[in-house]
């Protein structure tokens, strides 16, 4: 075996050359250009330190999308998981013709966010969209809103439409975790006498915390990094109100060549991430130490 | 059957089709919506209630003037030919990082594991310049190569979990039986691994479907637009043709709906396997 040492190299080549050329590499180069004013125009550029960052802190649009990444987060946390809960535990029962519920409740999840933009558009349309016409229908016609154009309801709207999907996510994640809960340990509990809120609370949602782990970091990653959902129903707008800060990246780099300052968006977003990374990554490998 | 028993098959029912019901509404929505007229919609909304005629207006208008048709074929290509090189490459990446042990081989996962968990937009304005420059920019190539190229962490690091619960004694008998390395590679490991292959297979062609981003970044020309950036560019042309727009929408999703349905164990299989991607 001495003398091919270079057999696994052979193996590794080309998956490993063409990921450092799309993936690592541009990690880097990402982080330089964040300390320069390259206008992605222009030939020369100059580096300018901390400018971009500093910048960052009193741009108005900026702090706006971190903040929408906040109630994104924040929205994806707190009702995607205990409802993609609920609904996992309601699944999971064994009753005739339950596959069919399941997969139903599956099918946002093959959807892009490019046609749940385009179905949830009209949805949430203000004259003829259906929740609306839903509202106006059953006499509640004062609560219809203007949901994309309102500065002040924009971003829940959009979260409310990509909850569509998220909610099928966790769902599917949970009911994943739910077939590794000990059937034995749910009969004792019951033979115990303990009712069903205490063997839930108990038994199941211990048992659940693989699955916990691993809902939370789909949740927390996939608000914050939310993208398409955004530019196609409202581009970030009116006036930066919906605007998360993928989106502002993207506006900055590539409609206003700000390349630099896109760049530094994009390095803070990240530096969000990893917090969240990182935890998951301890969470995940305590037992597996062969990485 | 005890009387709960009974109250709680009835509850199940009850509540799932609730649910169900919720859920779906804004699909059955837009597929009532694709079999309309204008005529209909625009003459009062009323999104609940069957087309009055069943018209495919909106269906040919968008496969033909909206030119759904080319999307189409473009996006099928773009996924299929994306998805196989992303399992072929991750394939020999993950059997080398599975049962050989070499020096580099930890740096090498944690690379591969770290850079799957990287938030995409670390990567946008590098890939484009480096696209733009190497002339990649606007191919089909170009797109495909990227594709393949930053799906490779996340395959890497599925193919090569599984790998790894593969008895090595099975590799060494054959190695002792005289089959080289490529040998072992192509007709004892690929085989032992064709469900891992499928799930990912599935869920890689799924998720390359309905990519938006990087076809936004590195595609412009309107005849190599996959479907999904066509659907965006339509909506801008057919604003106020509601069916068009739906109908374009049903057509973008049937393809990964239909491959979901087929194939929903090995969709769902890989989806909890590997559940957090970057």
């Amino acid at each position: 075996m001495k003398k091919k040492w270079w057999i696994p190299y052979a193996f590794l080549a080309l998956p490993l050359a063409m990921y450092l050329i799309w993936v690592i590499i541009p990690i880097f180069q990402t982080v330089i250009i964040s300390f320069t004013d390259w206008d992605s125009v222009s030939p020369s550029y100059n580096f300018i330190g901390l400018e971009n960052y500093k910048m960052l802190f009193y741009d108005y649009y900026f702090l706006t999308s971190l903040l929408n990444n906040i109630k994104w987060m924040v929205g994806f946390v707190i009702v995607a998981i205990p409802i993609g809960l609920g609904i996992a535990m309601l699944m999971d029962q064994k009753f005739k013709g339950n596959k069919f519920f399941k997969t139903m409740m599956y099918l946002p999840m093959t959807l892009s966010f490019v046609v749940i933009g385009e179905i949830w558009t009209w949805i949430l349309e203000p004259n003829h969209g259906v929740i609306n016409e839903f509202l106006r229908g059953i006499g509640l016609g004062n609560l219809a809103k203007p949901w994309l154009s309102d500065p002040n309801l924009v971003t829940y709207a959009l979260i409310f439409a990509a909850l569509w999907r998220q909610i099928s996510y966790a769902m599917v994640l949970f009911l994943a975790g739910l077939q590794s809960v000990p059937t034995e340990q749910i009969e004792a509990a019951y033979v115990d006498g303990a009712n069903s809120w205490q063997r839930f609370w108990y038994v199941i949602l211990p048992a659940l915390r693989p699955a916990m782990v691993i809902a939370i970091t789909v949740n927390v990653i996939d608000s914050l990094r939310a993208f398409d959902i955004v530019f196609v129903i409202t581009r970030g707008g009116p006036f930066y109100s919906s605007s998360v800060m993928a989106n502002y990246m993207y506006i900055e780099s590539f409609n206003n060549y700000n390349m630099g300052y896109g760049a530094a968006i994009a390095v803070i977003q990240f530096f969000i991430t990893l917090g969240f990374i990182i935890w998951y990554l301890i969470n995940s490998f305590k037992k597996e130490d062969n990485l | 059957m005890t009387k709960t028993a009974i109250y709680k098959k009835y509850l199940f029912y009850i509540l799932s089709t609730i649910i169900v019901v919720i859920w779906l509404v804004p699909f059955v929505i837009a597929v009532l919506t694709s079999f309309k007229t204008m005529d209909e919609i625009s003459f009062g909304a009323n999104w609940f209630r069957l087309p009055k005629k069943w018209s495919l207006e909106g269906y040919i208008t968008a496969w033909k003037n909206a030119h759904i048709y080319t999307y189409y074929l473009n996006t099928f290509f773009i996924a299929a030919v994306s998805t196989i090189g992303a399992l072929f490459l991750s394939s020999l990446g993950a059997y080398a990082l599975s049962w050989y042990d070499f020096k580099l081989r930890k740096p090498i996962l944690i690379t591969f594991v770290a850079g799957m968990l990287i938030p995409f937009q670390m990567l946008l304005i590098p890939v484009y310049k480096f696209s733009v420059n190497t002339g990649l920019y606007d191919t089909y190539p170009g797109l495909i190569l990227f594709h393949v190229a930053f799906q490779l962490g996340f395959c890497t690091f599925f193919l090569r979990n599984f790998m790894v619960t593969i008895p090595k004694s099975i590799f060494e008998a054959a190695k002792i039986d005289g089959a080289n390395d490529f040998k072992i590679y192509y007709s004892i490991m690929l085989p032992l691994i064709k469900p891992a292959i499928a799930a990912l297979g599935i869920l890689e062609f799924t998720w390359i479907w309905n990519d938006y981003l990087w076809a936004l970044i590195l595609i412009q020309s309107d005849t190599k637009k996959p479907i999904t950036l066509g659907l965006t560019t339509l909506q801008g042309q057919w604003v106020t043709s509601w069916n068009v727009i739906a109908a374009a929408s049903i057509l973008a999703a049937i393809v990964p709906i239909i491959v979901f349905l087929m194939f929903q164990k090995y969709f769902i299989q890989g989806l909890t396997m590997g559940s957090v991607k970057g």
